[in-house]
């Protein structure tokens, strides 16, 4: 187990390294403020989609047909309740001691109550999922989310939220505790196919309301982690203007 | 440890609600915009709950009812011309109508994929702030069934005259808002081939969904 997680965490840190590098030196078009690392994105984004298209759609779709829908939402539960250890964690860095206690109420009960997570008791019982990760911690404590990143296999994040996933693979993962890599090539086998299955309608629809998935993925993203720092409600939301209206007089130039 | 699923079933399910939450006339006099919010949510969940066509995904058939029922809740034109942004003041009439015919067609096409998605929801919707005169509100409000809530948050403004209720404007699905995630894409289009190149892409793009 030790040798794994050993492993992991070194590859890790390298890619870490290596993004931080490319932050510091890579320039791209600037076509958006939030994305100046655009063309390495890019071309990331698009070794994802190649390998998301050989291997981990159609793995996907055959384990959505061949298995029955209560066995999907077991282990979808199953590893949401492992996830839900780690909002806990979060919450209490955050100082949110009610949503703390709601989520761990929710583990306890699913772990006794619901086979080990398998099944969501909790949920019927309105304890309500806290979903904090450490990306959203980091910036509940102000920082900002840095430029826009997409990770190899893993797809969209920033430099801030990156971190926080390197943190939670290397020590915020039970999982990583499993010391057979067999196993824990399984099982986390297992989770990847879970979640891509869980969004395949969701993948279908981008390629039609997209005009360019790169762009909508990007802003989909960058707008839903703020609002996930914020729980849902963030300050001063920038509304559009109303461009019916004649434009507004330009503020006169200051001395 | 994957980045959370960008655009779930719920999220689905959330957009299609949002818009068909407006879906029958209004009939109240000055109705309170949140009051407008709950009304037209339940209705809408109980509509695609009993309607048989839906459940089987005909999709003509769910565009028809989108075209009929959403539609005529929503400020077409504001919506487009917010997704176009400053370039919308130096388009033709002819543009302007081209432009928010096929928006309209590429989002119809979103919803209608959402609908099938719905069961038994219930809608609560969170206090309202501002002050009861305003003329542009911003109501939020949660979608409740099985797993975790859905947030879901309208702009709406209101019509000018007695009783002619509200329109939507944008609407934000789990903290993601509509419109402004269209906002970056037409102008990545307008600044690389102009509005006509923009209006093209779109139709072009609706003509290769309507062949699947």
């Amino acid at each position: 187990m030790i040798a794994a997680t050993w492993r992991l965490a070194t590859r890790l840190a390298l890619t870490s390294a290596v993004l931080v590098l490319f932050t510091a030196c890579a320039t791209g078009p600037t076509a958006s403020p939030s994305d100046p690392l655009e063309p390495m994105n890019r071309s990331i984004d698009r070794f994802n989609t190649a390998v998301d298209e050989a291997a981990l759609k159609p793995l996907a779709t055959a384990y959505k047909k061949h298995t029955p829908d209560p066995v999907r939402t077991g282990v979808r539960n199953f590893f949401a309740n492992l996830g839900d250890v780690w909002s806990v964690f979060n919450n209490l860095l955050q100082f949110k001691p009610r949503q703390a206690l709601e989520t761990s109420g929710r583990v306890a009960v699913n772990t006794v109550f619901g086979l080990f997570g398998v099944l969501d008791v909790a949920s019927d019982m309105n304890l309500d999922r806290n979903k904090e990760d450490l990306g959203q911690t980091l910036g509940y404590w102000g920082m900002p989310p840095g430029p826009y990143l997409v990770l190899p296999l893993l797809g969209p994040s920033t430099l801030r939220d990156a971190g926080g996933t390197a943190m939670e693979i290397t020590v915020g993962d039970p999982i990583g505790q499993i010391s057979d890599p067999w196993a824990y090539g399984g099982v986390f086998g297992l989770r990847l196919l879970d979640r891509r299955a869980s969004y395949l309608q969701a993948g279908d629809m981008l390629n039609e309301v997209a005009l360019d998935k790169y762009t909508f993925t990007r802003q989909v993203w960058l707008q839903k982690r703020r609002s996930d720092v914020y729980d849902g409600d963030p300050p001063d939301q920038p509304e559009l203007p109303d461009n019916r209206k004649p434009a507004p007089a330009s503020p006169a130039p200051k001395p | 440890m994957t980045p959370a699923p960008l655009l779930t079933r719920r999220h689905l399910l959330g957009l299609f609600l949002s818009v068909s939450a407006c879906a029958a006339p209004a009939w109240a006099a000055d109705e309170a915009p949140d009051a407008f919010v709950r009304r037209f949510t339940g209705e809408m969940v109980e509509l695609v709950r009993n309607d048989k066509m839906i459940k089987a995904g005909d999709m003509n058939y769910i565009a028809s009812v989108v075209d009929a029922r959403v539609l005529p809740h929503l400020n077409f034109q504001r919506m487009t011309a917010a997704a176009v942004g400053p370039a919308w003041r130096q388009t033709t009439p002819e543009q302007k109508s081209r432009l928010q015919e096929e928006f309209k067609i590429l989002l119809v096409r979103t919803y209608s994929g959402a609908l099938t998605q719905i069961s038994d929801q219930t809608v609560t919707v969170k206090p309202l702030r501002g002050a009861a005169t305003d003329t542009e509100v911003l109501v939020r409000s949660e979608l409740k069934g099985r797993g975790d809530p859905i947030q879901l948050d309208y702009r709406l403004e209101k019509t000018p005259g007695q009783g002619a209720g509200w329109k939507i404007y944008n609407l934000n699905v789990m903290g993601i808002w509509l419109i402004d995630t269209y906002r970056s894409q037409f102008a990545e289009e307008i600044n690389a081939k102009g509005i006509d190149g923009l209006i093209n892409t779109l139709a072009e793009r609706n003509r290769s969904n309507a062949k699947k």
